[in-house]
């Protein structure tokens, strides 16, 4: 029920999103999700990738900080309400989220939710106890 | 009352500093003489319109003109000395990096009175002639080895010539010989230990030894607590440059409160490196130093680049000379920031702390207005990316943190992408100064 993510630190200067974007297009890999948190002087980029393993050999190659993390996506069921139920459902069971971001995935047709847990594998039974339709990679990726 | 046990010289250590002051002015006048016979000094005192006829009392000597490195380099190889070369018994040498050596000559008398300066501090430290010194350091140009050699035979120590190299060999001199002290750098004693300990033995007992004269590196007191503790030694400093006789120009005592200056045969002065001025006792800056005793190369006003402290309330082994701070650095490398000083050495040795941490890093000082501001560009790597904000935020904030504790100065720190500071070329790029343009 993990996704790998990878995070990329940025300096805030033009030209370094663009950067990534160009490496990873040269290599063919595809970017289902991307995310910017960013102060003012520095941005970590994370990115959704179909190969997560040539993105992150070739950002490594291309001189960017990188690391590979594990989150939870969450299909956001497609009726009113739906992503206020799965929050009350994180805030009733106190579990960490450290940050969160959301995209539309082709494959799915439905908005999709990232998590980034403090404590991912008790925070996914915790999800999966309370009827949260958790995503897996192939579902994610349409594979 | 004056207790003379571990003095060596009881008569000019601990001499009143009325009678060292006018014995120092005398023997500064008669120096000044001497060196007005070198070219140089004819040149420098010319320029600056003083002479040897203007020095009246010691506060005069700030009248002078200083004497650097430099001046060494450009009377390469003999202009500085001041006898002929029949009088000359000895030459050594600088160990520059860089470009010509500077070359050092000693008199007959010279090497005797080296002899007792090194003996000082070396008794001071607790060396007698029962003890069998084992000298580690490399013999050659270099004055280190000679100087614990001569001194260690002027108090009629045993002395072993060792040298540099092979360290299980030194190891079983050490053990058989059954030396008492020992003479190396304050690595090398790390090194002894470590290797004393993978031989099976226990580093605190496997040796005779008592006591340990270390130099030729900058040290930090833990690194003298470790080696005491590792080596079951008391682990003492000394100072000294070649330019200036070697060492011997200052070593501790058994109160460990900074070394005793050898004052009645070098005038220390502290000095802004900046503008030359001379500070007030106490106030950390430069070192300069005059010999006043020396016969084959007096230097005047030598500027030793080394930043220090002079402390001249009395100590309680009973000499009355004043004590040198360890060194805290050099002017080389100095940035004076918000009137602070500032070493980059200081901001390397915060990051060398923090796990993870490499120490590439550049330093950006601007003039904001009329305030100057640092900022302390810091290459990111795996270890110290974080994919979470917070966690990175209060990595920056922890950094800033403990550099505010060591170097007395708020530094802004900013993580940048790896590569973009230049590696391995020197200072030039890790320093960048943008307030003089
Ligand atoms: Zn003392």
């Amino acid at each position: 029920m993990k996704v790998k993510q990878i995070s990329i630190f940025i300096e805030n200067k033009s030209g370094r999103l663009a950067e990534v974007t160009r490496l990873l297009g040269e290599k063919g890999v595809n970017i289902q999700a991307l995310s910017l948190a960013d102060t003012s002087d520095f941005g970590i980029l994370r990115l959704l990738v179909d190969n997560t393993d040539v993105a992150l050999e070739t950002l490594k190659e291309g001189g960017f900080t990188v690391n590979k993390t594990e989150v939870v996506a969450v299909e956001v069921p497609d009726q009113p309400g739906g992503l206020c139920e799965i929050l009350q459902v994180l805030d009733k069971t106190e579990v960490n989220v450290e940050y969160m971001y959301a995209f539309v995935a082709r494959n799915v047709g439905n908005a999709v939710i990232i998590f980034r847990f403090d404590e991912i594998d008790s925070a996914i039974e915790t999800l999966q106890k309370e009827g949260v339709n958790l995503l897996t990679r192939e579902q994610l990726y349409g594979l | 009352m004056i207790v003379n046990h571990n003095i060596w010289d009881p008569l000019h250590e601990c001499l009143e500093r009325r009678d060292l002051e006018r014995l120092q002015l005398a023997r500064l006048r008669a120096t000044l003489a001497r060196v007005s016979q070198v070219p140089c000094y004819q040149n420098k005192f010319k320029q600056a319109g003083v002479g040897p006829d203007d020095i009246h009392t010691l506060e005069d000597l700030a009248k002078l003109p200083f004497t650097v490195k430099d001046d060494l380099r450009q009377n390469y190889p003999y202009g500085m000395f001041t006898v002929p070369m029949r009088d000359v018994v000895r030459i050594h040498s600088s160990s520059g990096t860089t470009g010509k050596p500077t070359v050092v000559g000693y008199s007959r008398k010279d090497l005797n009175d080296w002899s007792n300066l090194v003996a000082r501090f070396m008794t001071a430290a607790g060396v007698v002639a029962d003890d069998i010194v084992h000298i580690a350091f490399g013999y050659g140009l270099f004055t280190g080895a000679f100087g614990l050699h001569y001194g260690a035979e002027m108090i009629g120590s045993a002395v072993i010539p060792m040298s540099g190299g092979n360290t299980e060999r030194q190891i079983m001199i050490l053990k058989d010989y059954e030396a008492t002290a020992l003479v190396c750098t304050p690595s090398y004693a790390l090194t002894l230990a470590d290797r004393i300990a993978k031989m099976g033995h226990d580093p605190r007992t496997y040796l005779s030894l008592k006591v340990g004269l270390f130099g030729g590196e900058p040290w930090s007191e833990e690194l003298r607590r470790e080696i005491e503790s590792r080596l079951n030694i008391i682990a003492t400093d000394n100072y000294g440059l070649s330019e200036i006789i070697g060492p011997g120009v200052a070593g501790e005592c058994l109160c460990k409160k900074g070394m005793h200056i050898f004052e009645d045969h070098f005038i220390p002065e502290i000095i802004n490196p900046d503008t030359g001025e001379v500070l007030p006792p106490g106030e950390k800056g430069e070192l300069v130093l005059t010999n006043i005793v020396q016969e084959a190369m007096p230097l005047i006003r030598y500027r030793t680049r080394d930043i220090t402290c002079l402390h001249y309330d009395k100590c309680e082994c009973g000499r009355t000379l004043v004590r040198m701070e360890k060194t805290m650095g050099r002017t080389d490398d100095m940035l004076i920031i918000k009137g602070v000083n500032v070493f980059p050495t200081q901001i390397e040795e915060v990051l060398f702390q923090v796990e993870g941490c490499e120490p590439h890093y550049q330093l950006i000082i601007e003039r904001k207005g009329t305030l100057d501001t640092l900022e302390v560009h810091i290459e990111v790597n795996e270890n110290i990316f974080f994919d979470e904000m917070r966690k990175q935020r209060a990595f920056v904030e922890m950094l800033e943190k403990r550099l505010a504790t060591n170097i007395g100065l708020h530094a802004k720190i900013k993580l940048v992408e790896p590569s973009l500071i230049p590696r391995h070329e020197g200072k030039a790029n890790r320093i960048i100064d943008k307030r003089n343009k």
